[in-house]
């Protein structure tokens, strides 16, 4: 069996997938992207200067709390949140933009790009480029730019331009190709700062790296509180970087981990974002992964009450993980989620995004088969602030 | 090693003609309306045709051919009507080179034995995949050059010498050279360094190098002829189709007169 941690390969392959599927202009700043990442991971004054901007201004580290009340109402093993939610604007997102903003800074480009589904990526980079001074696009589905209207406004405060895209299905899929086609065109002085770990080599590799933060301080709290290791992993998987920063350090440990996609009205039907669960491999946004698509090819649109979890295909490196069948994947409904949104909210005083809510509502499964001495981590990816009218609308439409 | 595409087009560059590419999108604005270009194409003497496959995500792709792509999957139009078309066309004697044009993701569905075989049986003479470079392609080279058909590979602006040499290496048929940073679609000035460019690929390989992306006009095709071996138009020529309506003529004078400007009357 090959060494789960020498993956990617130098081409970018996590055994069967990942790699390079783009159009030729973009191979040379891809490859001279890897070079400058691999230099800058060696460089003392980048990791210090990432450090403090994580600690000072994204307020890490993040707590991991012991949840009482949640603990108490299953009566199985402790739960542990990851508090990604306490980050500077609200979720984990942050630690990548941070970490490939400055990559910007030191890569000597003025200007970055990016691709929002529900906005939350397209704050997170608008704020890491407003703190270094770079100017800032984001593209965003003409969809989503209706449905998220506040983010939008968020953004512009933020001194981002916001373009919609009105091609293919005007959501995030749709802006993540315009994305790279403005970078196709703007390769010189752009960066594209890709919100996930999707994509081309080597971003499923750096996107991993930068949320890796989380699992590496999960783990470390976790030992300083109870001596030993959790017993089980659980986040929520859209393109999957805050699952692939909890898990990462924990790979070669014995851990039970588990990831949950959205099946939102439910995998049997056709509106569901369930790519590793019932995708087949493919190739989009230059990565072959997992992928939702009909028999010609074409990709499918995803569907889940979950903006960010609202994607047709998922980081290679799930993929991956999911053929060595070291990660569980599993999903859960939006009605699920919903549930478990309220029951957070209820028990903690926490107001979860609606994309950590899958994980939360997967413990109703996975709670009743644990034991009292052992103990979970739930990566609470983010808080809820941005999805109330969602539930709004949920609770007055579903009563 | 060239294949008959290869050989065809070194004989017309050698005879001092020029090479005429005309792209067209599957099913724009209808089945029917594709069979009778490519039949247009074949008696005016197009060099090459390349047939572009509706894709939901052309990521290298501009507007113009974005919008004919979603409209052929809007009215359904499927990768096996690619197939029949190139056979039926083939069968009643058309000649003109067709090159199947689109994103992997289209290739690795059919599975690359399976579409090879297909291309073959229907009379394809090429694959260009734009979202696949070299260092991706496993087998799908391999399985084409078995069977006498030319995989087209891109160079672009940012292509440093050394890829060069590999991306012609391993293509055949022709090169495409990108002549610009971005997607395609029409444009007004040609980007520099077109030159310059082209005499890299040149020195270390002899394949025609056919430069496209923002080909539209007569001027630049003549501009971009003093270098390159030929020109694909593909956005401007969808553009053309988009606003022709039923009426083809304008369409047909359109292509009729890069077709002269690339075989002048000797």
């Amino acid at each position: 069996m090959k060494n789960k941690q020498s993956v990617p390969d130098k081409q970018g392959h996590f055994d069967d997938y990942g790699g390079r599927y783009v159009p030729e202009t973009l191979v040379e700043a891809l490859e001279k992207l890897t070079e400058a990442y691999h230099r800058l991971t060696k460089d003392k004054k980048f990791q210090k200067d990432l450090e403090f901007y994580l600690s000072d201004y994204a307020g890490r580290p993040t707590a991991l709390y012991l949840a009482k009340n949640l603990t108490n109402y299953y009566g199985k093993a402790k739960i542990y949140l990851k508090r990604e939610d306490l980050c500077h604007t609200g979720a984990h997102k942050i630690n990548n933009t941070l970490g490939q903003a400055l990559m910007a800074v030191y890569l000597k480009k003025k200007r970055i790009v990016a691709e929002t589904g529900a906005g939350q990526h397209g704050v997170a980079s608008a704020t890491a480029a407003k703190v270094f001074g770079l100017e800032c696009v984001v593209y965003m589905g003409a969809e989503d730019v209706k449905r998220q209207a506040l983010n939008v406004y968020k953004m512009k405060l933020l001194g981002a331009e916001v373009i919609p895209v009105y091609s293919g299905s005007k959501t995030l899929k749709d802006a993540t190709n315009e994305a790279i086609r403005d970078w196709v065109t703007n390769v010189d002085d752009t960066h594209y700062l890709i919100g996930s770990c999707v994509g081309p080599h080597p971003y499923p590799m750096i996107v991993r790296d930068f949320q890796s933060v989380i699992g590496k301080e999960a783990k470390l709290q976790h030992k300083q509180k109870l001596k030993k290791s959790p017993n089980y992993l659980l986040a929520c998987v859209g393109g999957g970087s805050n699952s692939i920063g909890l898990f990462y350090p924990f790979l070669k440990d014995k851990v039970r981990i588990i990831g949950v996609e959205a099946a939102g009205e439910g995998v049997h039907t056709s509106n569901h974002a369930a790519a590793i669960l019932k995708g087949k491999p493919g190739v989009l946004h230059g990565m072959k992964s997992l992928l939702l698509q009909d028999e010609d090819g074409q990709v499918q649109l995803a569907h889940s009450i979950s903006a960010g979890l609202d994607y047709p295909s998922v980081g290679p490196e799930h993929a991956y993980l999911k053929s060595l069948k070291r990660v569980d994947y599993v999903s859960v409904t939006d009605a699920q989620a919903v549930k478990a949104f309220h029951r957070l909210t209820q028990l903690e005083g926490i107001i979860p995004a609606l994309e950590t809510s899958h994980a939360l509502a997967y413990l109703d499964k996975l709670m009743p088969k644990t034991k009292k001495s052992e103990s979970v981590i739930v990566c609470l990816s983010g808080r809820g602030d941005k999805d109330i009218h969602m539930i709004q609308e949920w609770d007055s439409k579903n009563v | 090693m060239s294949n008959p595409l290869e050989k065809e087009l070194k004989t017309k560059i050698e005879n001092g003609k020029k090479i005429f590419c005309a792209f067209f999108t599957l099913g724009y604005k209808s089945l029917k309306d594709t069979e009778e270009w490519i039949r247009i194409c074949d008696k005016l003497g197009v060099d090459i045709v390349e047939l572009g496959i509706p894709f939901s995500d052309p990521m290298a792709d501009g507007p113009t051919i974005q919008d004919s792509s979603q409209y052929a999957l809007d009215h359904r139009i499927r990768i096996k009507d690619a197939f029949s078309m190139v056979k039926r066309l083939r069968a009643s004697g058309v000649r003109v080179p067709i090159i199947f044009f689109s994103y992997y993701n289209i290739v690795l569905q059919i599975g690359l034995f399976d579409f090879v075989k297909q291309l073959k049986s229907s009379g394809f003479n090429g694959v260009l995949c734009p979202d696949l470079p070299p260092e991706e392609d496993d087998r799908l080279g391999v399985l084409l050059r078995r069977n006498q058909m030319s995989q087209i590979f891109l160079v672009a602006p940012t292509t440093t010498e050394e890829r060069i040499r590999k991306i012609t290496k391993k293509g055949s048929g022709f090169i495409y050279y990108v002549s610009r940073k971005g997607v395609t679609g029409k444009q007004n000035k040609l980007a520099p360094k077109i030159k310059k460019k082209i005499s890299e690929i040149k020195k270390v390989s002899s394949l025609p190098v056919l430069v496209g992306f923002g080909v539209s006009s007569a001027e630049q095709v003549k501009k971009l002829l003093k270098d390159a071996d030929g020109v694909i138009v593909g956005s401007a020529l969808v553009e053309q189709i988009k606003q022709s309506g039923k009426n083809k003529l304008k369409v047909r004078k359109y292509l009729e007169n890069f077709v002269q400007i690339c075989h002048p009357k000797a």
